[in-house]
This record gives structure tokens, C-alpha cells and sequence, in this order.
């Protein structure tokens, strides 16, 4: 599953513009396709069964992380045959937390923010220290965060590097890398980091810590999964993709599995290959698809658990 | 879960029967529906679909007489002495009627003409309400629009308009003939007539002075009894080079203004720098827009060689996720070829290509089994002298060709005898600007593609056309100044 990662240096001055307006024209033009009937219902599923329910809390607490365990296996049980989401993330001491609640043969992932998430401001020995911790405890997938500030002053082999060291120290953990891209200023940078990213061994390349107020958009997604596109043609590696943050209505993530499937092909409509890191999206997509189950009432918020 | 599902998208049509066609349709003449004094009509079809949507009076002489007069009478009469604060209130109104009433014109544009309603409804339809807007503002206005130069209208204005944007087109020239004082006698083409029909509705319930506004409808012999007509003061003519030059030869001995806008063969010059999937994007939208009914598509594809592959593989890749198929689904990207006899035009073409050694890509795609269809189409490795790049298509068909310098593809570009767009993809502005003012194109795009606005005027070089339409150069088409 984990791929290994790449030995050769990337050229980053390769790294091909981009076109912020005519990215904002294609990205529009998702958002037009009309989802109806059983795509809609079929894409719902698709995206409950994407999803990394997330806690990233300073309040977070033990007892939280069993609640979020049991709602990712048992979404909404009124509801029989709903999938189970892909992961529960959550920050690394709960981990062992996570893997007590889940068991060993549960096929729910248990991901692990780490590397001084969300800032990364911390050492590149804490770095692996804190991952391999993470992954000892349990961690079947590591979100780790680049040194935004290293990329900004222009020194990509460092952030190359870094990833590079955190992907063994992963070991046989897929490794999620965050750009925060909310931080990078530009669609040109945002692209420069996902292919450093990529060639340094990402498993998949992931937008924000949902941590600053410009998380996941449609644009900013899309520049990415260009970026492993054209990985994918010259290498024939795919790459997973997770947007993160500001994705709670369903409306918006049937746009971005639109987006998945006309930019990268439907091979990656698979929660192997892609990914919504969001708290508040599973139960919008419940309450849709309690809404079409029922003959079309929406239900009061009331019916669906808060964990 | 399912894994690699294809996810293909389920229908999800606009619902047709909110548009109200009336059985049958006469001219619309000093402000009355008038039947065709022959007394006959001929058919208009739903493309997609072959059947009939209507039965459309077929105007002769008599009735182009008719609407002349009625046009005469209003120009001679209230219209021509309106302030033009008082004729901008009117244009406002036909706007205003137009947007309130977007959704019907835009299925009826879609029915009548087989474009995607996505395109009507995101195009179409609000870009036309937009050219009322635009010049009912100028209005009163043109002392000012041009100083010193005490600008008045010509007359009576004869207007033949083609098939592939119906409405839009009904709106470039009605709307500056009415805010410049003009009356007119508007010809819609005999395969798209109804949406320029609606807008007669439209204009009637505004309340404008009667004669002002009249359509005929018919063919070609409708056409040239307007272009001929001696009471006609101005021809604005939009449609085929050929037709254009017979326009020219007609109205050669008399004092006629004339403004064409006719055929395109038009060059999108993919530079190795550019952003290149925003510029795969970029193509897509020149040539497949609107199945490739469109003059000022980009129908001649040039590519810088070091990028030739990346930009063939990744159009080819974005040509897969095209949708073609229903025009009123929503998801429709390509729709139904406006006739049969454009359809057999655009196949030939197609075997020209293929028999003059172009390598000719065309999608999979499951085409519906009535009506007109033609998958976007790719012809790579085509010669600039090979008939598929250097002839008109008005289809979804591309014709690419690589190029190694700037001056090589400057002189390709132009050797054509058409003049009307170009566009050009590239990261470096002063390069750009360079490259762009050396091609002989009426309307030069810079990273994008088809791209109209009220205010920024369009038209052609060489048999391209002349005159200008949209901005102050489209008012000054209808002043004598």
C-alpha cells in the first residue's frame, strides 16, 4: 500500500505555472454539474466512506475519541447498510486511545496529526521522534505538516528533505503531507509544494490543518490534484488527495468528488485514494441522506449524534 | 463501497414544458402578429430531437414592405422625436422583461437550437439582457459618447441574424439601433427563429411605440428582400462569408450603410511557457462551445514542439469527460448540431480530414439515436494547406499543428483569409503583448478564450467582416455623425 519513497531530487523550477483565473473558470464549472437521483445517493455513501472524522482539540479528552471510535464505525444506525468513515484522526496521545476503541482488525484507519501539528515549528528529531511514537501506538496513517515558513524563504530541499525523513520514519504508515496552503499566498507555490511533496513520498498530499481560516477550496484542490496527475502519467504512481477544512455541506463535497473523477478519472473515487478531513460533514450527509430515505423530509438536526 | 465505480452522472434535465411555444408564429409588424401574405409557413425542429417545435410564417417581398413602412412610420413619427432619455427607459424595460423571463428563453434557446442549456442559461441569455443593459445606459448619452460630432440615427436598420446564437444575436443588434434613435426589421435564421419570436412578445408587453421593432421570419429570399429594400437605410448582416459578399454586391450602387460579421478560422498559439492546463481548458472552450457553431472559434490549434505531446495528451484526456448528449440536461457539455444539412457539412469535413492524412481523434461517447450529433473532434498532425485548416468547419472540429518559433507561428496565423479572433497562452506578459499585436484579428484574447462583454467592442479584418458591434464602436455603427 505505502509507497516507497522516491530517491531522485525533483527539479522544482520544473514545477509548471498556473493560471489563478483560468483555475477559478475550470473550478466553476464543477459546481455546475447537477447531481441527482442514485448519483447523488451513491455519492453520498461514497463520501461518508471518505471521510477522516476529525477531533483536533485542545479540549479533546480520552472519553471524546472512544465517542468518535464508535460513530465512525455506527454513523447513523437508524439508517442500515451506511458505510463506515475511512479514518478517525486524531493528535498523537490519543492514539493508543483510538486503537483500544477500534481493536486491531477494525478497517477503520486510525490517522495521527503529527510534527508539531498545526504550526511545525519544531525539530526535525522531534519530528520523527513524535511520528514513530505515534505510529508505534498504532497509527496506521501520519498527517504530518511541512515548515511553511522554510518553503516561503525558498528552501524546497529542506521542506524535501524533511518530508522524505518523516516518510521513514512512517515506516509502513501512509504519510498524508499538509501544505497549509492557506499560508502559501500563491496557486503557483501551492503547486511547487505539492510536487515537492509528492517526489519526496507522500502517500497523499493534503490542503490545511483546518487550523487557519483559508482551508480546502475548489481551486486550491484542484491545482493539486493536477499536481498528481501529471505524477501519475510520468511515473504511473497514484497519489491520494485529502482537502481539509471547510468542507461541511454535501452539496460541496459531491462537487469535489466531480472534481476528483474529471480531473484524475473515477480509479480514485475510493477512500484509498481520497479523502475529507472534516467534524461537521458526516452528519450534513446524514441528514441528506436520511431526507431521500424518508421521501424527501429533512429531519430535525436533533436526531443525528454530536460527538 | 463499491470500488472504481465509474460514477457516471444520472439525467438531470431542465423541465421543458415551462417554455410556452405557441403552435404557430406569424411576423411581428407594427406591433401586430401578421401572417405572411403568401399565406405560407414552414417548420422549425428541435435538433435533438427531430421534431417539430412550431410551424413559422415564411415572409415575402410583401410582408418585408410591410415592416419596412411600419418601420419608416415610427422613425418618421414618436420614436424619432423621443428624447433619449425617454428611449433608454424602454431598452431598460425589454432588459429588465428579459431577465425576469430567463429561464423560458433559455429553454426555448436550447429546444429550438440544440445548444446545452447550460450555455443558454450561463450565456446566452444573461449576456443578451446585458447588451440591453449596456447600451440603454448610453442612450442618452451619445452627445457625450461622441464630443463635437452631434451624432443622430440613420433610419430604418435591416438586420439578418444566423442560427448559432439566436437570441444574443437578436440583442447586438436590436439593442444599439433602439439606443441610438433607429427603428429596425429584424430577420432571425429560418432554423432558430423562436427565441427573436419571444422577444417580440417581450417588446410588445414593454410597451415600445408600435413599428419600431418588427421580425420577419423565412430563408434567404426573405433576407435579401430587406438587403434590397430601398427604404432600408443600414444593413447589419452577421452569417457566412458568402452571403456577406453577395450583401456587398447588392447594396453596392446605393447609399446603404453596411456593417458584416462573417466567417472565422481563428488561431489559438499555445506557447511552451503557458500554463498548460489552464490553456487545455482554453481550447476546449474555443472550439467546443457551443458544438462549435461559433465565427470566432478557435479552430486552428498551433502548439510550441517541446509542448506538443504534454498539451495532445492532456486535451485529449479533458475531450473524455466532455458530456454529449441531451441539450436540457444540465450536465450537457456538447449539444445537438443545429440542422441536418450543418451536420452533413461538418462529416464531410471530417472525411476531408481524415483523407488528407490528419490522425483524427474522436472520444467515445454514447450519442442519442435521433437527432444531430457529432463528437468534439481532434485532427493532430494536420498541414497549414490541408482544407480542415484553412476552410470554416462551424463545428466541433480542432486542427492541430506544432511550430517551433514566434515568427513561424505569427506567419501561420495569419495566412488565412479570415481575420475575426486569435488567442494566445502564455506565462510572460511582455511576450504576450508582443505576440498578440502582430495578428491580424479583430479580437485578440490573451489566456483565455471567447470571452464577449457589452463594452468591448467585436468584429473582423479580411473576409472576416467589418464594422464593430458591442462598446461605442457598436453605437457608432448606427450614427451619422
Amino acid at each position: 500500500m505505502a509507497k516507497s519513497s522516491t530517491t531522485f531530487r525533483y527539479d522544482y523550477a520544473q514545477s509548471p505555472p498556473v493560471d489563478q483565473v483560468g483555475i477559478a473558470e475550470r473550478a466553476a464549472r464543477f459546481t455546475t454539474r447537477s447531481i441527482k437521483t442514485s448519483t447523488k445517493r451513491e455519492g453520498l455513501n461514497m463520501v461518508l466512506n471518505m471521510i477522516d472524522l476529525t477531533t483536533l482539540e485542545g479540549a479533546d479528552t480520552p472519553r471524546k475519541v472512544q465517542q468518535l471510535c464508535y460513530k465512525a464505525g455506527h454513523l447513523h444506525d437508524a439508517i442500515p447498510g451506511l458505510p463506515h468513515t475511512a479514518a478517525v484522526c486524531v493528535y498523537p496521545p490519543f492514539v493508543k486511545v483510538a486503537r483500544k476503541a477500534l481493536g486491531n482488525r477494525s478497517p477503520i484507519k486510525i490517522a495521527s496529526v503529527a510534527t508539531g501539528f498545526p504550526s511545525g515549528h519544531l525539530t526535525l528529531e522531534g519530528k520523527r521522534e513524535e511520528t514513530k511514537r505515534a505510529v508505534g501506538d498504532g497509527a496506521d496513517e501520519v498527517d504530518m505538516v511541512i515548515s511553511r515558513g522554510r518553503f516561503l524563504s525558498g528552501d524546497y530541499d529542506y521542506v524535501f528533505d524533511e518530508i522524505a525523513a518523516i516518510k521513514e520514519a512512517c515506516g509502513k504508515a501512509r504519510l498524508k503531507v499538509i501544505l497549509e496552503t492557506g499560508e502559501l499566498a500563491t496557486l503557483d507555490n501551492v503547486r511547487r509544494a505539492s510536487d515537492i511533496a509528492i517526489h519526496a513520498g507522500a502517500d497523499f498530499i493534503k490542503t490545511s490543518t483546518g487550523k487557519i481560516s483559508s482551508a480546502a477550496t475548489i481551486p486550491v484542490t484542484l491545482v493539486m490534484l493536477l499536481a498528481i496527475r501529471d505524477y501519475h502519467f510520468k511515473s504511473g504512481n497514484m497519489v491520494g488527495m485529502k482537502p481539509a477544512g471547510g468542507i461541511s455541506k454535501s452539496k460541496l463535497a459531491l462537487h469535489y468528488l466531480v472534481m476528483v473523477k474529471e480531473t484524475l478519472g473515477p480509479e480514485w473515487l475510493s477512500n484509498e485514494w481520497f479523502r475529507f478531513g472534516a467534524s461537521s460533514l458526516a452528519n450534513d450527509v446524514l441528514m441528506q441522506i436520511a431526507k431521500i430515505e424518508s421521501g424527501g423530509a429533512y429531519q430535525s438536526p436533533c436526531y443525528f449524534s454530536q460527538d | 463501497m463499491k470500488k472504481n465505480t465509474n460514477w457516471e452522472y444520472a439525467p438531470a434535465p431542465e423541465a421543458a414544458k415551462i417554455a410556452k411555444i405557441a403552435k404557430r408564429y406569424d411576423h411581428f409588424i407594427n406591433g401586430k402578429w401578421t401572417p405572411s401574405q403568401s399565406g405560407k409557413t414552414f417548420r422549425t425542429i428541435n435538433p435533438a430531437t427531430g421534431r417539430k417545435l412550431s410551424e413559422v410564417a415564411d415572409g415575402n417581398d410583401a410582408d418585408v414592405d410591410a415592416a419596412v413602412k411600419a418601420a419608416r412610420a415610427a422613425y418618421e413619427g414618436l420614436w424619432g422625436k423621443m428624447s433619449g432619455r425617454e428611449r433608454g427607459k424602454y431598452i431598460y424595460r425589454i432588459a429588465r422583461l428579459m431577465q425576469e423571463r430567463a429561464r423560458e428563453f433559455s429553454i426555448i434557446e436550447t429546444l429550438d437550437g440544440g445548444k446545452p442549456i447550460r450555455e443558454s442559461r450561463d450565456i446566452d441569455v444573461p449576456l443578451a439582457a446585458n447588451h440591453f443593459f449596456y447600451t440603454a445606459g448610453w442612450a442618452d448619452k451619445l452627445e457625450y459618447a461622441f464630443p463635437n460630432r452631434n451624432p443622430s440615427a440613420l433610419g430604418v436598420a435591416g438586420q439578418i441574424i444566423p442560427w448559432n446564437f439566436p437570441l444574443l444575436m437578436a440583442a447586438w443588434k436590436i439593442a444599439p439601433a433602439l439606443a441610438t434613435g433607429n427603428t429596425v426589421v429584424l430577420k432571425p435564421a429560418e432554423t432558430t427563429p423562436l427565441t427573436a419570436l419571444k422577444l417580440a412578445e417581450i417588446i410588445a408587453d414593454s410597451g415600445l411605440p408600435e413599428g419600431v421593432v418588427n421580425i420577419v421570419t423565412g430563408a434567404g429570399t426573405t433576407g435579401a428582400a430587406i438587403v434590397n429594400h430601398p427604404d432600408v437605410n443600414k444593413v447589419a448582416f452577421t452569417g457566412s462569408t458568402s452571403v456577406g459578399k453577395f450583401i456587398q454586391q447588392t447594396i453596392a450602387n446605393t447609399d446603404k450603410r453596411v456593417t458584416l460579421e462573417l466567417g472565422g478560422k481563428a488561431a489559438n498559439i499555445i506557447l511552451e511557457d503557458a500554463a498548460i492546463d489552464q490553456a487545455v481548458e482554453g481550447i476546449v472552450n474555443g472550439i467546443y462551445f457551443n458544438q462549435g457553431h461559433v465565427c470566432c472559434a478557435g479552430s486552428r490549434l498551433f502548439i510550441q514542439e517541446s509542448v506538443y505531446e504534454e498539451v495532445i495528451w492532456k486535451l485529449k484526456s479533458r475531450m473524455r469527460t466532455l458530456v454529449v448528449g441531451d441539450p436540457l440536461d444540465k450536465n450537457t457539455d456538447i449539444g445537438a448540431i443545429n440542422s441536418k444539412e450543418q451536420l452533413k457539412t461538418i462529416q464531410k469535413y471530417i472525411q476531408l480530414g481524415q483523407e488528407q492524412g490528419g490522425d483524427m481523434y474522436q472520444p467515445t461517447c454514447k450519442l442519442p439515436s435521433a437527432g444531430n450529433w457529432c463528437p468534439p473532434t481532434l485532427f493532430t498532425h494536420v498541414t497549414q494547406s490541408s482544407v480542415i485548416a484553412q476552410e470554416e468547419i462551424f463545428g466541433p472540429v480542432l486542427a492541430a499543428q506544432s511550430f517551433r518559433t514566434v515568427p513561424e507561428v505569427i506567419s501561420k496565423a495569419n495566412n488565412t483569409p479570415y481575420g475575426l479572433s486569435a488567442g494566445v497562452w502564455c506565462d510572460k506578459g511582455a511576450r504576450l503583448f508582443q505576440l498578440t499585436t502582430q495578428l491580424d484579428a479583430g479580437v485578440v484574447w490573451g489566456n483565455t478564450f471567447n470571452q464577449f462583454d457589452p463594452a468591448s467592442p467585436f468584429g473582423g479584418f479580411k473576409e472576416s467582416g467589418f464594422g464593430r458591434e458591442g462598446g461605442l464602436h457598436g453605437l457608432a455603427a448606427y450614427l451619422e455623425m
